[in-house]
Formats: C-alpha cells, sequence, structure tokens
C-alpha cells in the first residue's frame, strides 16, 4: 500500500539524511523504525508526506506518486495520512475540540473552519474519537491543561479523525513516563487493528517496539540496517544498528513479558 | 594521564574568563571609553546666566502645577481630548489592521523571499521615519488638523507591529504549525489554526501598548500641528496660560496612566 522506492534526501548542508531507501509496507501492518538519533528516521516519516522535500525517489500511496503532486493535491493526499507527533504538537491555546477537529481541516472550506462551524459529522466523529481515547470530559479544556499522556491521546483522536488510510507516527512516547508509553502505544495498535490502518512509528525504545509490532526495520545512517520480525532482532543487529554496548537487558524477553500478562490479566 | 590533569589543576585558583580575552584591547577600550566620558563632560557649555534667568519661568511653570485651571479654557480642553481619543483609537484600529498581512509578510519561516523582503522593507521605512517628522510632512500635505495626526500615527503603528508581530511569528513553536499542515489544511486555515492562536496574546498585549504610545504621541503631535490635545497644549504654551497647560498635562498623565493600568489588566488576562 505504502512504496517508497529509492528515497534520499540530502540537505543543503550537505548531510545525507537518507539514502536510496526501499520500502513496502502493506495494509494494516504496524512497522517500527528504529535506528539511533541522526539516522533519519524524522526525515523519512516527514518525506512521507513532503513536510519534508526528498531530494529523490518516489513515495507511492496505493498507486498514487506523492513526489509528482502539485499544492492542491499534496493537501488532498495529506488528507489520508494521519501524523502523530513527539511532544503531542497539540496547538496549546486551542480547546481540545478545536485540536481535533483541527484533523478536518483538508475537507471543510476556510469560512467553516474560520468559525468553528464544522459539519455535524465531524463533530459526531470528534466526540466518539474522544470518548474512545477516553476524553470525552476534556472536550472544552485548553489543550495545555492536559497531561502528557492526555495530550497525546488527543493528538491520536486528531490524526484518526482524518480518516487515513496510513498513520505516520514520530517518537510517540518520547516524552512520557514507561506506563504511559505502554499504553499509548497499545491505544495505537489496537487502533490500527480497529481500522485496518497501516502505521509507520518511528521509536527508540527497542523493548517497547518489540511489544507491539509485527515488523521493525532499522535505519544507520539513512540506510537500511534490518528489517524482519521483532523476534529477529539480536544482539548482532542491536550492535550493527547502534554500536558495542551490552544489549542483554534491552531485548525483550519473551517469557518474561508472557508471564508479565498473565499477571495483569488475572 | 588524567590523573596528572586534575592535579595540577587542584589548588589553582579559578576566574570566570573575561569578556574580551585579548588584555590589550580591553584595556585599550576601558581606558579610551573613559577618556571619552572626560573629554564629553568638559566640553558642554552652560551659560549660568541664561539658566538664572530661566529658573523663575521654570518655576512658574511648576507652580502652575499647585493651581491647574481646568475651567477658563475647558471648553478647548474637552475638544482637544476628544480629539485626541479619536485619532488615537482610529489610528490604531487602521495601523493594526494593516500590520497583520505586512507582519504575517514579514516572517521569514512563513512568507516566500521577495514578499519578505517588501514587507521588511516597509517595516524599516516606517521605523526609520520619526513620528514628527511625517507628522510635520503630513501636515505640509494635508493641513492642519487632526487628519494627518491619523495618518502619522497609523502609518508609526504599522512599523512598530509588524516587525514585533513578525518577530513573534518567527519564534513560534514549529511543531504545532507543522501538524497543521500535515492535516491537509489550506494556507489560510493553518494561519488561522496553527500560527494565530500562538501569537494571539502577544498580539492583544502589542495592541494596548500601542493604544498608549499613540495617545501620548498624539499629544505630542499636535505641537507640530497635527491636532488634538497637542495643539490646544500648545496654544496654551503660547499664551503662557501655565495653568491650562499643567491641567492638560495632568489630563495627559491621568489617562496614560489609566490606559497603562488597563492594558495590564488585559494582557494578564490573556496569556
Amino acid at each position: 500500500m505504502l512504496e517508497l522506492k529509492k528515497l534520499t534526501k540530502t540537505y543543503r548542508t550537505g548531510d545525507k539524511a537518507l539514502q536510496d531507501v526501499t520500502l513496502t509496507v502493506p495494509k494494516g501492518q504496524v512497522m517500527a523504525l528504529i535506528g539511533p538519533s541522526g539516522a533519519g528516521k524524522s526525515t523519512l516519516i516527514r518525506c512521507i508526506n513532503r513536510l519534508v522535500e526528498p531530494t529523490s525517489g518516489s513515495v507511492i500511496l496505493d498507486g498514487a506518486d506523492i513526489t509528482a503532486l502539485g499544492a492542491g493535491g499534496l493537501r488532498k493526499m495529506r488528507r489520508r495520512m494521519g501524523m502523530i507527533f513527539q511532544e503531542y504538537a497539540l496547538v496549546e491555546r486551542l480547546t481540545v475540540m478545536e485540536n481535533v477537529l483541527s484533523g478536518r481541516l483538508g475537507y471543510v472550506g476556510f469560512w467553516r473552519s474560520f468559525l468553528r462551524k464544522f459539519p455535524q459529522s465531524d463533530v459526531d466523529e470528534a466526540f466518539r474519537l474522544l470518548d474512545r481515547v477516553g476524553l470525552l470530559e476534556m472536550a472544552d479544556k485548553r489543550a495545555d491543561e492536559l497531561s502528557g499522556g492526555q495530550r497525546q491521546r488527543v493528538g491520536i483522536a486528531r490524526a484518526l479523525i482524518q480518516d487515513p488510510r496510513l498513520l505516520l507516527v514520530d517518537e510517540p512516547t518520547a516524552s512520557l513516563d514507561p506506563k504511559t508509553s505502554r499504553q499509548i502505544m497499545r491505544l495505537i495498535c489496537e487502533l490500527c487493528a480497529e481500522r485496518d490502518l497501516a502505521a509507520v512509528i518511528n521509536i527508540h525504545d527497542v523493548a517497547l517496539a518489540q511489544m507491539f509490532v509485527e515488523r521493525i526495520v532499522g535505519l544507520k545512517a539513512g540506510e537500511l540496517a534490518f528489517d524482519g520480525k521483532p523476534t529477529e532482532m539480536t544482539e548482532e543487529v542491536l550492535t550493527n544498528i547502534y554500536g558495542e554496548e551490552d544489549w542483554q537487558a534491552t531485548i525483550r524477553n519473551v517469557d518474561d513479558e508472557e508471564a508479565e500478562a498473565a499477571l495483569a490479566a488475572s | 594521564m588524567t590523573a596528572e590533569a586534575l592535579d595540577n589543576r587542584i589548588g589553582t585558583a579559578w576566574k570566570k574568563p573575561p569578556l574580551i580575552t585579548n588584555p590589550a584591547l580591553r584595556w585599550t577600550l576601558f581606558i579610551g571609553g573613559l577618556a571619552y566620558v572626560v573629554l564629553a563632560v568638559s566640553s558642554i557649555d552652560v551659560n549660568w546666566a541664561r539658566v538664572a534667568e530661566g529658573l523663575s519661568r521654570g518655576w512658574a511653570f511648576i507652580t502652575a502645577f499647585f493651581s491647574p485651571d481646568f475651567v477658563s479654557r475647558g471648553g478647548d480642553i474637552w475638544a482637544g481630548i476628544l480629539e485626541s481619543i479619536i485619532i488615537t483609537i482610529t489610528s490604531t484600529v487602521v495601523g493594526i489592521a494593516i500590520s497583520i498581512p505586512i507582519g504575517l509578510g514579514a516572517a521569514r519561516n512563513i512568507a516566500p523571499l521577495p514578499v519578505y523582503l517588501v514587507c521588511r522593507a516597509i517595516v524599516s521605512l516606517s521605523r526609520a521615519l520619526n513620528e514628527i517628522i511625517v507628522a510635520i510632512l503630513l501636515v505640509a500635505i494635508f493641513g492642519f488638523g487632526p487628519l494627518a495626526g491619523f495618518l502619522t500615527l497609523s502609518f508609526a503603528t504599522i512599523g512598530f507591529m509588524s516587525k514585533l508581530l513578525a518577530e513573534d511569528i518567527e519564534e513560534m513553536s514549529k511543531a504545532q504549525a507543522e501538524a497543521i499542515r500535515a492535516t491537509g489544511s489550506s494556507w489560510l486555515q493553518w494561519i488561522n489554526y496553527g500560527v494565530q492562536p500562538q501569537v494571539m496574546p502577544r498580539l492583544i498585549g502589542l495592541s494596548m501598548y500601542r493604544l498608549d504610545i499613540n495617545f501620548r504621541e498624539s499629544a505630542v503631535l499636535g505641537l507640530v500641528g497635527a491636532g488634538g490635545i497637542g495643539a490646544t497644549l500648545n496654544t496654551a504654551f503660547d499664551r503662557y496660560e501655565f495653568d491650562t497647560a499643567a491641567a492638560i498635562l495632568l489630563i495627559i498623565i491621568v489617562t496614560v496612566m489609566a490606559l497603562e493600568y488597563l492594558s495590564g489588566i488585559i494582557r494578564a488576562k490573556v496569556q
């Protein structure tokens, strides 16, 4: 469904952020993208919706080449790609409801959005999504009154109200505590499964990625360094991507996790 | 190796590195500055006889503040104040309305380069020309009266507001704006949702501040014939009616203080 072909990004400073990245994400697959800081994870995700313009190569979503689109076509295409950000990126002085409804901006005209007169179907959907992420009561609170975990839930609702085919998720748990991180990752993965959405998730926390996703791709200095199942993630792979370190504690121990899940269930 | 490096350091004094590293340059600047101040002060030429004469006139002006006369020119004062208020409000509203698009254009992070350069040029022009000079020019064109004052202050407001608004936009959170762009919003929607909420408190605060400045300026502009309370004040001085002048100055001071207090409250509320 999403295809990256020889995607390359060279910044004006000469930094090669991405080099010939070729990758296919099928419908409904949740994929984690790992790699050290500066490996190009953020750039890769932003090249998909062209918040960053790729230097060469192409991005194809459902058969349409995103890199070839003009301004209007790009706006229409962006509606299909929900994005969830590091540090939430909510507009802090707008209410929770305005933040969620901003996900519909690509669908409504300027005056409707300016006067905050969104179609009733959009408003209903916003309420449904807020209820789904457990924040219905917070609809009229200002975004900066919420806690980190709550803000990220609003961010998720904003991405989903776009009715996207694909979620682009940039470090969703970077500023959250370990428990909230898991809850957010679980929520994202559940929602993807419910709606049959594909997702590309940038994530620093390798163990967290292994816990939730079905495929992990490793980037190293802008190039693909690993592509496989979470169980194929070994110490050698991590050393190749990140460099020499003791990885014993990082790699998820399957037995521990299952024991924990059993405990949580009981 | 490191132990040796540490041992060499232990027991030595530590001082903050000086701002200017080169000692020769540092002392040259310091001594040069001192010499300049001494020479400058010694070159001031005061005519003490003239001061002695002027002191009594100054004293008459100061004592007038103890007996301000609000009544004998009451009608003129009232008309002048009203005119100043009208000039202030209209010029602030018109100035801000024009400043918003120019401010957007003068923010490098949202405007393309040609638009940016044009808007920055307008801002520089408006800021380079002092209000008094603009007022003298506009009085020459449009004649005495409040129209010249209104145009002058609108013009000055554009330079002030656009520059500060543009700077605020340039400092906004990029992430919030990016998030709105990623939804597929149009440019106007992006400004309305991603940029405006971030700069609104500053815009309101600056508007109140500018209202305050414009009122004060309108009092000064009257001195060069651009209408308002300044014209009344000028007339009072010309007639040596210091008690009326004192009354006018007191009114200006009270109004400016009231405006400042009000703008303080509003600015605290919109954060």
